[in-house]
């Protein structure tokens, strides 16, 4: 649940930008107490206790342990190196997962954006009664992953769900959503897609609405087309937030674990066995602890390297 | 105005009309769960979709024969609790970044950015020992201490102490304020929209985890809604849909509700923000 929170710091000081020498200076201004030390025991130590041992030593702990084998309990037995890690990207199935994960992040990132791109330019709109759609765009925000995946599961149910009912009304082909590996796929990503929308919507809106006036005005009067306006004003100004939001639900598409317990449990046949989904089967019912924490690993990189990129980004906002 | 433009009040229908048709869209899976909810299981197993039959009687069901309010209860619990904990080391830890002057204070704090690049979910092996070996397994405190603070609410935070003018710190240094006072009585009123922003923020996180108390609950008795919901699928209740959705539609109408109520009252902070 970072993904929330992230994009809210990201407005903030650009409203209120300020220059990185001041506040250096202020910085400066605020310390004068040889006493602080002990303040700051106070005030940092409950949350460096908790990120120390929820957070960092679990890190070392799993990459320590990856390097062994380990037995059922998971305490580790023989030292061997990388050899858990040779195994992993030489084996068809953890490369099959990481291809799935690829293609389920980068379409879950691509559509949701497309689509809450075009929700929130037609949101932008100055009609009577906007605000009601804007709030109905917004609405699966307040929707958890359980309730998601109950409401998608009955749409997609073979036998008694709503698609294959309206398949019989229209005489379509019944398809096997959640049955047939391809169809699966699909359904998973309809799903997250779907639970995504709420927040993009809300944050590209936000984005949408922070853009000068005057530049379309100015547009309007030299008699550019709104799609001229959409893709030559719209999509440039907003571009710092596109961009967050897009690596924000990469991130996330790549930690889904959710929905796939709830909708498909990887099948069938592997077809949406994902990174984290893969860890918990690997380490919990296979108690193959030693594999799965190099595949933590390997998921840690994926992640830090985006959070990195994400950085870099939240950095340039903050200059702006 | 564009000469070639169409007229107006053609354009504006164009407009609700596609409006229109992505809001049924974006709303179908609340109408069809909201409508199977009403429907008698048996119903909907035969096909009977359109069914007229319609009744509490999956909420009647799902209030008396499932434990889906205790699910609710333990839900509020651990998210309220984690809410108010995150609220308070984050503000602590921040205001530490901001306004105490110690030792190391620029590598911890990009020792604690570095906290964010970490998955919590590439974690859990160890992290599972550590609560199993403190005897937290199966209790609210187990869904509650690892997420007693984080790494971002103490950089968005950081990032809102940083913009307060610097004239209130010596105005409260002419007053005599020690560092508690002018934590508790300047810092944290002044940045009331960003913590409540926090506050949200956390709450959702805690209401929607759900590896986390799969591994850790074993339990109705501590075991969060989302996943109680599961629990109630994977019992053979599985097919009774009516009720499942009715269960469904019991979770998701409180988030609704606060939702919308709530929207007002972020726009209005998020402006309020803005001006500042």
């Amino acid at each position: 649940m970072l993904k929330s929170p992230a994009s809210g710091s990201s407005t903030a000081p650009i409203n209120q930008a300020e220059t990185k020498a001041k506040i250096e200076a202020s910085e400066k201004d605020f310390s004068l107490n040889a006493k602080d030390k002990y303040y700051a025991l106070l005030f940092l130590g409950p949350s460096l206790l908790i990120l120390g041992v929820f957070i960092f030593y679990p890190m070392f702990k799993t990459l320590y342990l990856s390097l062994f084998l380990t037995n059922t309990v998971g305490k580790p037995t023989v030292f061997v190196g990388l050899s858990n890690y040779i195994n992993l990207l030489t084996s068809a199935d953890y490369l099959n997962s990481l291809a799935v994960t690829m293609v389920y992040v980068l379409a879950v990132t691509a559509l949701t954006i497309a689509l809450g791109l075009l929700l929130a330019s037609l949101a932008s709109k100055k009609l009577a009664g906007i605000g009601i759609f804007r709030t109905l765009f917004s609405s699966t925000m307040g929707v958890s992953v359980s309730v998601a995946a109950i409401f998608w599961l009955f749409i997609f149910n073979p036998s008694t769900g709503f698609l294959s009912l309206v398949s019989t009304w229209l005489h379509l082909p019944m398809i096997g959503w959640l049955t047939d590996p391809m169809w699966a796929m699909v359904a998973v990503i309809i799903t997250t897609v779907w639970m995504n929308l709420g927040f993009t919507f809300l944050i590209l809106f936000g984005a949408i609405q922070s853009v000068p006036t005057t530049l379309y005005e100015a547009a309007s009067i030299e008699g550019a087309s709104s799609r001229f306006q959409f893709f030559h004003i719209t999509i440039p100004s907003i571009s710092p937030t596109l961009f967050f939001v897009s690596i924000v639900t990469l991130i996330d598409g790549f930690k889904s674990f959710g929905l796939i317990d709830l909708m498909t449990k990887g099948g069938p046949t592997n077809a949406t066995n994902m990174l984290v989904y893969r860890i918990y089967k690997d380490a919990f019912y296979s108690g193959n602890f030693a594999q799965a924490s190099a595949e933590s690993l390997i998921l840690t990189v994926i992640i830090a390297l985006f959070t990195l990129l994400q950085f870099k980004v939240l950095e340039k906002r903050v200059n702006y | 105005m564009n000469v070639v433009a169409k007229p107006k009040l053609a354009r504006n229908i164009g407009s609700y009309l596609l409006l229109t048709v992505l809001a049924l869209v974006v709303l179908a899976p609340f109408f069809i769960g909201l409508w199977t909810s009403f429907l008698p299981t048996m119903q909907i197993a035969k096909g009977n979709f359109l069914s007229t039959d319609l009744s509490f009687q999956n909420y009647i069901d799902a209030f008396t024969q499932t434990p889906i309010l205790h699910y609710l209860g333990n839900s509020l619990v651990i998210s309220t609790v984690t809410m108010f904990a995150q609220l308070l080391f984050c503000s602590m830890s921040a205001y530490a970044f901001v306004f105490l002057d110690f030792k190391y204070k620029r590598s911890l704090f990009v020792l604690v950015l570095a906290t964010m690049m970490l998955p919590f979910e590439a974690e859990i092996i160890p992290n599972f020992s550590t609560v199993k070996a403190m005897g937290l397994l199966n209790s609210y405190s187990v869904m509650i201490i690892p997420f007693l603070t984080s790494a971002f609410g103490i950089f968005m935070l950081r990032q809102s102490f940083k913009q307060m003018p610097a004239e209130l710190k010596e105005a409260a240094d002419i007053e005599g304020l020690g560092h508690l006072q002018f934590y508790w009585k300047i810092v944290m009123p002044y940045n009331r929209i960003p913590l409540i922003t926090l506050g949200a923020y956390s709450f959702l996180g805690a209401w929607n985890q759900y590896l986390w108390p799969m591994l850790t609950t074993f339990s109705n008795s501590f075991r969060p809604v989302q996943n109680g919901l599961r629990q109630l699928q994977s019992e053979e209740t599985f097919n009774d849909w009516g009720m499942i959705q009715a269960t469904a539609a019991i979770v998701v109408i409180p988030t609704l509700i606060v939702l919308f109520v709530g929207q007002h009252y972020f726009k209005s902070g998020a402006n309020e923000g803005a001006v500042k």
